[in-house]
């Protein structure tokens, strides 16, 4: 274990289509934190931006975009990028800072303001890059590989369209007990099945939107929370960061192909199931210590995958779990109480703080209608592009 | 005269010799095969190889899962807007002996009621598009012929809405 951080405030801004600028949003999620920190923003000792792309500036530097913003003020600046993972790795980097002894409050932001339909790569002519390449030659959209996977679960496990739906149904209902949520009506299986095909076998319902929307959070010491009054903070305790190993066989964004695996080489470490792992490694615990988990469900299917590679259920298990109702709302281990991707659409460099956002809500008794009751611990997870892992364990 | 054909990206695929075949790299030392092709060095951690030699994989492979592309992608995708958009599939190969999955489009008239996992296709030369006056060729995959149900026509599609919000 490499010591703990206390979560000292969250804050978001709700998810939508507003129509503004990120650095609006970020701004309006910040002060928000730092509101719930009880914190003047003169106090923060230092400001990590998770990036947004925006073919240079100033959406990638993200950090010195809401310094300034706030009001420049002194504090360390710090922008970061890895795609779904870039609030991972933000919020990894200020809990750097604060165990090594480098600042004791930091404000962590993420924020984007989505263009609408498909994630497109910016302009130009790239033959060099891999997330151009895929589109260039293949016209393969996100969905495309969602529907790959799903696909394949359906062959190999026998998962149907009704239990992608499920997962729709169930998110959707959570969804509607949440203020920052985009989407806040019940989805019926009928209104998933009704939707038109995107990629086969996925429907626009089992599809996450691209959003508006803003998240953030204030660190700090364990000793610092203490010393602004907070007996029992939430506590992160493992930020997982791993890439995958070589040779990476499981087909994935943005890649038109996988590692080659001839006979003798070494036998692959699939990627997702090894994010989870490093975090319980991390922690000091496992998935049957777990009162709650948000993953990333870009897909209905994808969601399922999650529970397997969180240890939740075995393999091929996924949609047996979801029937039985163990990760609805009152089940054994509720996944995205707070409605996940399906109720927020995505904000990439958003997202994976809005995770940690929601995990403090719980583990404080503080999510309404949705709360988890008695929640002690929960798990994060989602995977950025181009190899970056991203977990986040918090206790309380 | 008709238009110009052009390789969408060059180096992956050749007919030379008159057979058709996807073109990858194969590092001297260790043997790791890579497509799309490595040229300057090995990727394996254990490996500072940085010969990789030109290798045509195999031809033929095994469905590993397929899905299709009901709404035009965005750019760099070469679509002509003011033309009807008809779905693609899109099918990711495992080749055996190289132990690798590898994604292409589907030959035109399969569609994904044509396919299965686990079923054999084939790499054949194709039309990826004609753009500013040229033809832009690739790689399409394509069931075994006797293999597996016979492909179906094309199947007719309405020009579809703005793409929803998919992500």
């Amino acid at each position: 274990m490499t010591g703990e951080v206390a979560v000292l405030g969250a804050g978001m801004h709700p998810w939508g289509k507003w129509g503004r600028g990120f650095v609006e949003y970020g701004t309006k999620a910040a002060r928000a934190a730092l509101a719930d920190a009880g914190l003047e923003w003169s106090a923060i000792q230092s400001v990590v931006g998770a990036n947004t792309v925006r073919c240079g500036y100033p959406g990638q530097v993200a950090g010195a975009t809401f310094a300034k913003a706030l009001g420049w003020q002194g504090a360390r600046v710090t922008s970061v990028y890895a795609a779904c993972a870039s609030g991972a790795r933000a919020i990894d980097t200020a809990r750097a800072q604060i165990l090594s002894g480098m600042a004791d409050t930091v404000l962590v932001v993420g924020s984007d303001a989505a263009p609408k339909g498909f994630f497109a790569p910016a302009g130009g002519e790239r033959p060099d890059d891999p997330d151009w390449l895929r589109f260039r030659v293949l016209g393969a959209t996100n969905p495309a590989y969602f529907a790959l996977w799903a696909r394949r679960r359906m062959a190999l496990y026998g998962d149907t369209a009704e239990d992608f739906a499920r997962v729709k149904v169930k998110n959707a209902a959570a969804g509607a007990a949440n203020r920052y949520a985009r989407y806040r009506s019940p989805v019926t299986a009928e209104e998933v099945a009704a939707s038109p095909v995107v990629a086969d076998p996925l429907r626009l319902l089992d599809i996450c939107a691209t959003s508006d929307g803003a998240a953030a959070l204030v660190l700090g010491s364990v000793e610092t929370a203490r010393r602004l009054g907070m007996a029992r903070p939430v506590r992160i305790r493992a930020v997982s960061s791993v890439s995958p190993t070589h040779p990476r066989t499981a087909l994935d964004l943005p890649d038109i192909a996988t590692d080659s695996a001839p006979p003798g080489s070494p036998v692959p470490d699939p990627f997702r199931p090894s994010i989870a792992r490093a975090a319980y490694e991390e922690a000091g615990l496992g998935p049957e210590d777990l009162s709650l988990a948000e993953v990333y469900d870009l897909s209905t299917a994808l969601e399922l995958e999650w529970y397997e590679d969180l240890g939740l259920c075995a393999p091929g298990e996924g949609a047996k779990l979801l029937r039985e109702g163990a990760t609805a709302p009152g089940g054994r281990i509720p996944v995205n109480p707070s409605g996940g991707l399906a109720s927020f659409g995505e904000a990439v460099p958003a997202q994976a703080i809005a995770q940690v956002c929601e995990l403090t809500w719980q583990l404080r008794g503080q999510a309404g209608e949705r709360q988890v009751p008695g929640a002690r611990a929960g798990i994060t997870v989602n995977q950025g592009l181009f190899g970056h892992g991203s977990s986040v364990v918090a206790v309380r | 005269m008709s238009p110009t054909r052009v390789p969408v990206v060059d180096g992956w695929f050749t007919a030379e010799g008159g057979e058709f075949r996807l073109l990858g790299t194969c590092c001297r030392d260790c043997g790791t095969v890579y497509f799309p092709r490595e040229d300057a060095y090995c990727r394996a951690p254990g490996c500072a190889g940085t010969e990789l030699a030109e290798v045509p994989l195999s031809r033929r492979g095994r469905v590993w899962s397929y899905t299709d592309g009901r709404y035009r992608p965005p750019a760099p995708y070469p679509s002509d807007p003011e033309r009807t958009w008809h779905p693609y599939t899109l099918i990711a190969v495992e080749l055996t002996a190289e132990r690798m999955v590898v994604l292409g489009q589907g030959a035109p008239g399969v569609t994904v009621a044509d396919l299965a996992i686990g079923m054999e296709v084939e790499v054949v030369p194709g039309v990826l598009a004609e753009e500013d006056g040229r033809t832009l060729t690739t790689w399409h995959w394509r069931p075994v012929p006797g293999e597996g149900p016979v492909p179906g026509e094309r199947r007719a599609s309405e020009e579809r809405p703005v793409p929803g919000e998919a992500s």
